[in-house]
């Protein structure tokens, strides 16, 4: 699903040049729930963002369920951000004036579906996370919790090929933390990609295998026994 | 364009207006403002211009009045100081040798420069008025309204030095019956008795004659004043198409010739050129049309400016939001074609609430000064005008918006997202 070879990124500082990553080799099959873990500075945000076509690479190849990402404008990234990937922030990132029902159905007007059909599918995807009678509240009348399940369905809602997630519960209380990685794990379990960016071990361990980069490189890729999030919830 | 029906595309808009609704607000008055000012200044302007008109109306625009003064300039042994009287032989030399003219009226007058006016009696009742000598053609150079089944001095009546007169609206009240009609009655000027055959209305603001003005033929003035061939002074209209002031001047001339006048001699006769004021006072009001559409225009500019300047502050508010859509999959088109639409609109619905309000005005005005003597009628502001304000507004909204609209996009997601 994912294949990235020999990924260099570089960002200038002024005079100095600061290189976040030397060399990635990376892949993820479909159907993986992938933890990318490192301190901070380690370069994993970048590696996600990378991967989600919101930044680009100095080198190195990247092919997205076999179609390289390269020299790509900001309008076909933008299409294919669209129709390859759904992105769940640490912040939520909601559209403050928008209701939850408007948030998740936004993706699939860049789609250019149709009225009905956002609708439709965006209650589809709020009852797939629970919120189906917060359909029409704001934003500020959620939890932090209810949020981050917005967004996932709304990352969700244009079936994407791979969600990507940076810090997803890093705003999260740990109860939270889990009832939304309990959610991440019964979307992976029907056979969606998913990659998590963290720096916390428990949540890590949620995932089926975990990659730990240290000063731009992979130090360690291994395959884990994954923790089910249910058996922290009470 | 098929953005521009799109019922989400409205529906994106409305959100983030709404969402910014003090934003919106003043944003709004800005253009309204400039637009208020643009239609509140042209329409008044177009009004001034109108008035102006209305008060020429009954009068030829491109005419003239010409009288005898006394020379300055010894010529031909006779000295300076010689005071000249006009002939009415003068009047077919004059119109035999200008082909540019159309009209020459010569005409009498009692009681209006210094001279004892009429004295008029009827029955009991009296008093004093001016009385005109007048030709029939007269009318074609100063329209004279007259009543119904009345006339204005004939060819008849110029033959036959007829005893018929045509009396003023305030003459008639006050010589008649407020029932009695005025036509066929009998009034005593300067005790000769005179047919009453019309009454000629007063118009507000004409400026020429007052409503008391009694006219007579001219030939039977001359035989009642004993004015012989004297004329007082001649009304002249020339073509449309002519040159008034050249026509003043070939006018002059040729009396000069006629009266043995020095020809540089300036004072010999005096003139009234209504033309030639008539074309400054148009030529003032153009120039009012004109610096109030200016002004009207660049009001406008300053509050288009207005709405790019708060949609700059604004994008960059949403710098975040407009991220997450980047993110969510919107192209750079679509987001800049969100904030020019959203520009654009604020700006048209500001233009037609402006154009309103300016409307508003302007009737409230009109009606203020109806009644009163004042040259302002019917201001209105040509519909091209109008549209052509809001072609303006609607271009310049697409332009002007189109700065945040670039700083919007030119704000990569990432960075936009990274923002806290």
């Amino acid at each position: 699903m994912i294949e990235i070879k020999d990924l260099h990124k570089s960002y200038q500082m002024g005079s100095n040049s600061l290189h976040v990553l030397k060399g990635i080799n990376f892949e993820v099959k479909e159907g993986e729930l992938v933890a990318i873990m490192g301190s901070s500075g380690s370069g994993k945000s970048t590696l996600l963002n990378i991967l989600g076509m919101l930044d680009v690479a100095d080198e190195g190849d990247y092919h997205l369920d076999g179609v390289p990402i390269k020299n790509m404008n900001e309008t076909k990234a933008a299409q294919y951000r669209n129709k390859f990937l759904g992105f769940i922030f640490q912040s939520f990132n909601l559209i403050n004036y928008k209701t939850a029902l408007e948030n998740v159905a936004l993706p699939l007007y860049y789609q250019g579906k149709s009225r009905k059909v956002r609708q439709e599918k965006a209650m589809k995807y709020l009852e797939q996370v629970g919120l189906k009678d917060w359909s029409h509240h704001l934003p500020n009348e959620l939890s932090g919790g209810q949020k981050q399940r917005v967004a996932i369905a709304r990352a969700m809602v244009g079936e994407p090929k791979v969600l990507l997630a940076d810090e997803l519960t890093g705003a999260l209380d740990s109860t939270t933390s889990y009832e939304v990685m309990e959610l991440i794990q019964k979307i992976n379990d029907e056979g969606n990609t998913i990659l998590v960016v963290t720096h916390e071990v428990d949540i890590a361990h949620m995932c089926k295998r975990i990659v730990h980069l240290r000063d731009g490189i992979i130090v360690k890729d291994e395959k884990i026994k994954q923790k089910r999030a249910s058996e922290y919830v009470q | 364009m098929r953005l521009l029906f799109d019922r989400n595309t409205w529906q994106e808009i409305f959100g983030s207006i709404r969402k910014n609704k003090i934003r919106t607000i003043i944003t709004v008055i800005g253009v309204l403002w400039g637009i208020f000012v643009y239609i509140a200044l042209s329409g008044a302007a177009k009004g001034m211009d109108n008035g102006f008109e209305r008060s020429f109306e009954n009068i030829a625009m491109n005419s003239l009045f010409t009288w005898a003064q006394n020379t300055s300039i010894p010529y031909e042994g006779f000295k300076t100081g010689r005071s000249l009287q006009l002939k009415l032989n003068d009047a077919r030399v004059i119109q035999n040798r200008i082909p540019e003219i159309q009209y020459i009226a010569p005409r009498n007058v009692r009681g209006v420069f210094g001279d004892a006016p009429g004295a008029i009696v009827r029955g009991t009742k009296s008093g004093s008025y001016a009385v005109y000598g007048d030709f029939p053609v007269f009318t074609s150079i100063a329209t004279k309204e007259i009543y119904d089944n009345g006339r204005f001095v004939n060819e008849a009546d110029i033959e036959q030095a007829r005893k018929v007169c045509v009396i003023g609206e305030r003459t008639q009240q006050e010589l008649f019956d407020k029932d009695e009609d005025p036509i066929g009655g009998y009034i005593r000027i300067d005790n000769i008795y005179f047919q009453v055959v019309g009454v000629h209305k007063f118009t507000q603001g004409g400026g020429f004659g007052g409503d008391g003005d009694i006219h007579i033929p001219f030939t039977t003035y001359k035989k009642l004043y004993n004015t012989g061939e004297n004329v007082g002074w001649f009304s002249i209209a020339a073509y449309d198409d002519a040159d008034v002031i050249q026509v003043e001047k070939d006018v002059k001339s040729v009396l000069k010739g006629i009266h043995r006048v020095h020809p540089d001699d300036e004072r010999a006769f005096g003139s009234f050129n209504l033309g030639e004021i008539f074309n400054r006072i148009m030529g003032f009001s153009k120039g009012l049309t004109f610096i109030s559409l200016i002004v009207g225009v660049a009001t406008i500019l300053a509050g288009i400016i207005g709405i790019g300047a708060i949609l700059l502050i604004s994008v960059k508010e949403r710098t975040k939001e407009l991220g997450v859509r980047r993110a969510l999959g919107a192209t750079p088109r679509e987001i800049r074609s969100l904030i020019i639409l959203e520009c654009v609109f604020l700006t048209v619905i500001s233009g037609v609430m402006g154009i309103i309000l300016g409307a508003v005005v302007l009737n409230v005005v009109n009606n203020a000064t109806q009644d009163i003597d004042f040259p302002y009628t019917n201001p209105t502001v040509p519909i091209p005008l109008v549209l052509g304000a809001m072609a303006l507004m609607v271009i310049m909204g697409t332009l002007i918006g189109m700065i945040p609209a670039q700083r919007a996009v030119s704000i990569r997601p990432i960075d936009a997202l990274r923002e806290e």
